[in-house]
């Protein structure tokens, strides 16, 4: 039997089907190759015996000839999604040990269609950060390492867990949640696929909130093909989110194949940003040379507004975080730190229970949300949003998509540019533009870095679009033929 | 503008969230120099723009109005750091 790990999720279920391994075994070998993998740190919470009892169930519909359309397939769940019984965390200490009554709708779909849940996979800290060192559960590790250097490296974040289990094939797919950059950047990084669908083609259900109007859930997968079939089963209406919207789900994986030619690709030339790596530039030149020879048309578009949508973001997402992080009080659920009296058990909760990253962008929230200040940060931000948005709309009369680098360089090592938050925050330029204007963005890996690091490049759909983005991911995957591997993950591909 | 030791004070006040004297000076760093970044926006014009509000553009759907969930305290209850009699339980707040 060939390493199981190493299939895709199509592969996986082609030979389910065929019965040439049960979806047992398919468990059991990601169980062994997660227990050695553990230095990684990519669960927060192990849920493996349930795995193995879903997995016999899986066994029993593939044998009486009627499997779901995802039956078996082992994937890691965001420690943001909220899974009944099962802690969920965020994270964050201040949610140790919270069980969730309810299960969010997207890790219920997932569910519905078979797929089992490994673990919930480790993140950033309320989803904020991006490089998984503000967990309270430690750092994730990227499978990947530089060349002849030994030194730990960052998955991306905020779902460096997901990513990371994708990567390291301790899991087959994964969900991602995405505000700024938190799916695309992290599937670069490690070297992976993965995709923020338009917002509202999800819903938010369940997913423990950070900023409301960025906040969307996606797959990583480790090609094309797997986020299609993930997310097919992870989108569509549900009237517990009143921004998911009621539109029908595409197959989407059926848009695969077809060819890039007439596909308008638009390369924006803002996108040109100071402080990115030369390596990259040169590999985004070569994707838009390789969209060109499979018969895309190339051509260059502005999106005058970028430069600003970094700041722009940094007042809006802080700004719904400090509103929505209000609710972690130590009264309802959650972890509480006693004071003399209400109040002061309010600050000494909130002060021990969140980390710094998360303290910090509260405090930053609730200064541009304050009063005298609302109108000069808050409003000011929501109208440059919405030239943003305008931006895209005015770049979609000449093209289909767009082609940019996802990040400004490949994984750093774990305590790089954290002198200061700034230097963090340069890390989303080029996934944030996309976030605010609501576009789906998709990362695809094109090629390693001269230290043997993979590097991804980004697809940005127009809203809705998704089967236009999966249709030009995959042929840039299929003229990259990207098929490195991390240098020491367990069980070789045969 | 930059955020000074008072500043930190007032807001961590408004987000109830305590801040020790001593990291005080940090965070009022921290805190300029992010929004030293943001005022950067202040070099674009935005005059006679509607500020965005939601990225869908979409008329938002009214459910029928009726009760389609509840009946569950003990499960509501169930992460609570304190609870009694189907209670919430805090502080005391009257004297």
């Amino acid at each position: 039997m060939a390493n199981l790990t190493h299939l895709t999720i199509k592969q996986a279920l082609d030979g389910l089907k065929k019965k040439e391994f049960t979806a047992s075994q398919l468990v059991e070998e990601h169980i062994k190759a997660s227990e050695a993998a553990r230095h990684l740190n990519c669960y927060i919470t192990e849920t493996f015996d349930a795995a193995r009892a879903e997995a016999k169930e899986s066994d029993k519909r593939y044998a009486a000839g009627k499997p779901l359309p995802l039956d078996g397939i082992p994937i890691a769940m965001k420690d943001l999604y909220c899974t009944e019984g099962v802690q969920t965390t965020a994270a964050s200490n201040i949610l140790k040990g919270f069980k969730p009554p309810y299960e969010s709708t997207v890790s219920a779909q997932l569910k519905r269609d078979g797929t089992i849940s490994l673990g919930k996979a480790n993140l950033d800290e309320f989803a904020m950060g991006s490089s998984n060192t503000t967990s309270a559960y430690g750092n994730v590790i990227n499978p990947w390492k530089r060349k002849g250097d030994n030194k730990d490296l960052v998955p991306g974040g905020s779902s460096g867990g997901s990513a990371a289990a994708v990567a390291a094939r301790i899991a087959m797919g994964a969900t991602g949640t995405d505000t700024g950059g938190s799916i695309r950047q992290p599937a670069a990084f490690c070297g992976i696929t993965g995709i923020k669908p338009t917002y509202g083609r999800c819903s938010r259900f369940g997913i423990i909130a950070f900023a409301s109007s960025l906040d969307q859930a996606g797959p990583f997968g480790k090609d094309v093909e797997d986020c299609a079939l993930l997310l097919k089963s992870m989108a569509g209406w549900d009237p517990k989110d009143s921004t998911c919207v009621n539109l029908p789900v595409p197959d989407y994986a059926a848009a695969l194949g077809q060819s890039a030619k007439g596909l308008r690709v638009g390369i924006p030339k803002e996108y040109r940003v100071e402080g990115t790596s030369p390596e990259i530039i040169a590999l985004w030149e070569k994707a838009a040379a390789m969209l060109k020879d499979a018969g895309a048309e190339i051509v260059d578009v502005s999106l005058p507004h970028t430069k600003y949508a970094l700041h722009a973001y940094y007042v809006v997402a802080p700004a719904e975080c400090s509103s929505n992080l209000a609710r972690y009080d130590g009264v309802r659920f959650g972890a509480r730190v006693e004071g003399d009296n209400l109040i002061d058990t309010y600050e000494n909760t909130r002060e021990k229970g969140f980390g710094r990253e998360v303290r910090r962008r509260i405090l930053i929230g609730t200064y541009v949300l304050s009063a005298g200040y609302y109108d000069a940060y808050y409003n000011k931000a929501r109208k440059v949003r919405k030239l943003i948005w305008n931006d895209f709309i005015e770049a979609y009369k000449k093209c289909d998509v767009l082609l940019t680098p996802t990040a400004p360089t490949a994984a750093f090592a774990i305590g790089e540019n954290q002198s200061d938050p700034v230097t963090m925050y340069l890390n989303d330029v080029f996934t944030i533009p996309a976030s605010m204007a609501g576009m789906p963005g998709m990362s695809v890996p094109v090629g390693l870095s001269s230290d043997g690091l993979p590097l991804g490049i980004q697809l940005i759909g127009q809203p809705f679009k998704e089967e236009t983005l999966f249709r030009a991911a995959h042929a840039l995957e299929q003229a990259a033929k990207f098929t490195a591997v991390p240098q020491n993950i367990v069980g070789k591909a045969a | 503008m930059s955020i000074d030791k008072n500043t930190v004070s007032r807001i961590a006040k408004l987000a109830r969230i305590k801040v020790p004297e001593e990291d005080k000076e940090t965070l009022a760093r921290e805190l300029s120099n992010i929004l030293k970044m943001i005022e950067e926006l202040n070099a674009v014009n935005t005059d006679g723009v509607e500020p965005l509000t939601s990225v869908v553009q979409m008329q938002m759907h009214a459910r029928e109005d009726k009760v389609t969930d509840g009946g569950i305290p003990e499960k509501i209850l169930a992460n609570a750091p304190e609870q009694t009699a189907g209670f919430f339980v805090v502080p005391k707040v009257v004297e």
